[in-house]
């Protein structure tokens, strides 16, 4: 279809010329899902609303239930509201034999959230993290796209109240 | 005698957070050499050459490269791909991250190889979605290579067109496997497929499809330019040939990625990474990732090849070397690790989702002090119906830790059950608590 042709969709028009600029690559619509529901949870601010989801079906004319379906499996992607900044902390045995509990434990503490929780000024969220692949840094976090790692608590603590 | 790095051998002496080899540096220490001589050779050659240095896949399965690429038709109505594993999530693996993150173009040109040498156009490098930095760096040095007519329309001048894509996945293990990962790259759930057929008859969208690990292809400049001769006489014998990447973490002084030639016992690794922390003394480790079997201390001496491996009821995997002192409750590692593969599953397969499951719950019951008499029984039975009994080997990854712990370090479980408490509990890295 040419792209002029293409309906408008609910989303954004920088969204759609980045998936229009990777169909040329791919020999399917939908192979395009995974890099499109990146673009779009990085416009919607950390997380897929509703109102992403049945754009992103729209836009590459999937079904919604195929979409929600694969937003579910992912661990990256969010159905829920998320903080500015996600925090993720690795507890995976590289980490937990050096102290990766105890980095959770003190960024929890530090912003007062538990698991899956926003602190209260919508700064972060943090989760218990599956292993990242930086275990030579052990213990270390994720805040958003960088990797933090030879965290003391105190590091950790100090990384998360700089934030903005 | 001192070992000569092949695959860090430019960035080896790097400093750590330096910027990756950019293609004019690489080029000046002979990098795309081996491509360039790959296109003057015939793709049959070049397969033999392969099959010949013994090369076997880094990505956990060993699987000889030369001849999977050999199971790739040479004529399909379709165009053939190469789908690279930049995945690397099993648990103590970090030595993809680095080679991509030092030397991205070493890959570019290992999969320019492969592609010319079953003839794939194109290429997709599947990253994992925590990559996000060196997912960048890899879509940088793809924009070098076009720019210098290394990718793109005519491979180094030579008429051969080659399209190469970096595309990100979005947190999921089980996007490892290789099936898995296919329906991801499809913009599925990574949920693997039945096997047969394999991937070289159908793989990517339906098409003919190699996978291959990062350090797999980032071995194949070097076997071309250097020779098949070459690359067999390095290791442990011909079954186990070739420089390797060993990640070792956990409880030692200088945790990181250190290569030798394959074959290199956890002494050798334990030297070369400082020694055991604090010095004190091992207790268990695990040699090739999340999915091995646990070995005691006394097998430290072991060449950690494929087969010696093998032999010794573990595997190389994914070389992942994850070192644990006296002070360590193996209980408690082999619980973590199998609350990770619980929450891996994809869940299609029975044997799968609910063995790993139980097996989180059996382990976490002992570890807190209610295990009861016959776990110890009760989780070597349970593994025994979850190996070879799913689509993929993910059952099976978890039947590596969770079976070794129950067979081989029994006492440890015993003793957990029959005092009702955990003989070694958690003890805090860090003084403070606060
Ligand atoms: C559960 C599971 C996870 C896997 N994860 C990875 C991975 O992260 N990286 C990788 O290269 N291979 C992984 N593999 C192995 C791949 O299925 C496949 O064998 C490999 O990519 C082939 O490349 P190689 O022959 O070059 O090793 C995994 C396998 C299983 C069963």
């Amino acid at each position: 279809m040419a792209e002029s042709a293409r309906r408008a969709t609910g989303l954004p028009e920088d969204v759609r010329s980045a998936i229009a600029e990777l169909r040329k690559h791919y020999p399917t619509e939908e192979a395009l899902l995974l890099p499109a529901l990146h673009f779009a949870q990085k416009h919607w601010g950390g997380w897929l609303p509703e109102e992403a989801i049945l754009a992103v079906a729209q836009e590459l004319q999937l079904p919604a239930a195929r979409v929600y379906g694969v937003v579910t499996f992912y661990d990256l992607f969010h159905q829920n509201p998320v903080g500015r900044h996600r925090v993720r902390v690795c507890t995976n045995l590289s980490c937990a034999l050096r102290g990766g509990n105890e980095i959770l434990e003190a960024v929890q503490g530090r912003l007062g959230v538990r698991e899956n929780e926003v602190s209260g000024d919508g700064k972060c969220s943090v989760v218990e993290f599956e292993c990242l692949g930086a275990c030579e840094q052990a213990p270390m976090m994720m805040v958003d796209d960088e990797y933090h790692g030879r965290l003391t608590p105190e590091r950790a603590r100090r990384i998360v109240e700089e934030l903005d | 005698m001192s070992y000569e790095p092949v695959l860090l051998r430019r960035s080896a002496g790097a400093a750590p957070g330096a910027p990756p080899v950019g293609i004019g540096a690489y080029r000046d220490d002979g990098g795309y050499e081996g491509l360039a001589k790959a296109l003057t050779m015939a793709p049959a050659e070049i397969i033999e050459e392969v099959k010949a240095s013994g090369l076997r896949g880094r990505g956990g399965a060993g699987f000889p490269a030369g001849v999977k690429w050999s199971f790739i038709p040479k004529e399909s109505d379709k165009p053939k791909y190469l789908v690279c594993n930049a995945d690397e999530s099993e648990p103590g693996t970090f030595k993809d991250r680095l080679l991509i993150e030092t030397d991205p173009h070493q890959l570019l040109e290992g999969c320019a190889i492969c592609c010319y040498a079953v003839g794939a156009p194109v290429c997709y490098i599947y990253i994992r979605g925590e990559y996000v930095r060196q997912a960048e760096i890899l879509e940088s040095a793809i924009r070098e290579a076009y720019q210098a007519g290394v990718l793109g329309e005519s491979v180094l001048g030579k008429g051969f067109k080659l399209d190469m894509r970096v595309h990100r996945g979005a947190g999921a293990y089980i996007c490892g496997e290789e099936t898995g990962m296919l329906e991801s790259l499809e913009g599925r759930r990574g949920q693997p497929r039945v096997k047969p057929p394999f991937p070289a008859i159908i793989g990517a969208f339906g098409a003919p499809t190699v996978i291959n690990n990062v350090e797999t292809l980032c071995n194949v400049p070097h076997i071309i330019q250097r020779g098949a001769d070459w690359f067999a006489g390095i290791g442990t014998d011909e079954r186990n040939t070739g420089p390797k990447l060993y990640c070792i973490s956990g409880h030692v002084e200088k945790p990181g990625v250190y290569e030798f030639p394959i074959g290199a016992s956890l002494d050798t690794l334990l030297e070369a990474a400082g020694g055991m922390l604090a010095g004190r003394a091992l207790k268990a480790f695990i040699p090739g990732g999340a999915s091995a079997a646990l070995l005691p201390a006394d097998k430290s001496h072991l060449p950690m090849d494929f087969d010696n491996l093998a032999k010794a009821g573990s595997m190389l995997g994914s070389a992942a070397v994850v070192v644990m002192d006296e002070t360590t409750c193996l209980v408690r590692s082999v619980y973590r690790l199998a609350k990770f593969f619980a929450h891996e599953s994809c869940g299609q397969c029975t044997p799968c989702r609910e063995g790993t499951n139980w097996s989180q719950l059996v382990l976490g019951r002992i570890e807190k002090g209610h295990g009861r008499p016959g776990d110890a029984e009760l989780l070597v039975r349970m593994t025994a119906n979850m190996s070879g009994t799913a689509l993929c080997a993910l059952a099976d990854a978890c039947v590596g830790p969770v079976r070794s712990l129950a067979q081989n370090f029994r006492p440890e479980i015993e003793e957990h059950i029959n005092s009702g408490r955990c003989p070694l509990p958690y003890r805090r890295v860090f003084e403070e608590t606060a």
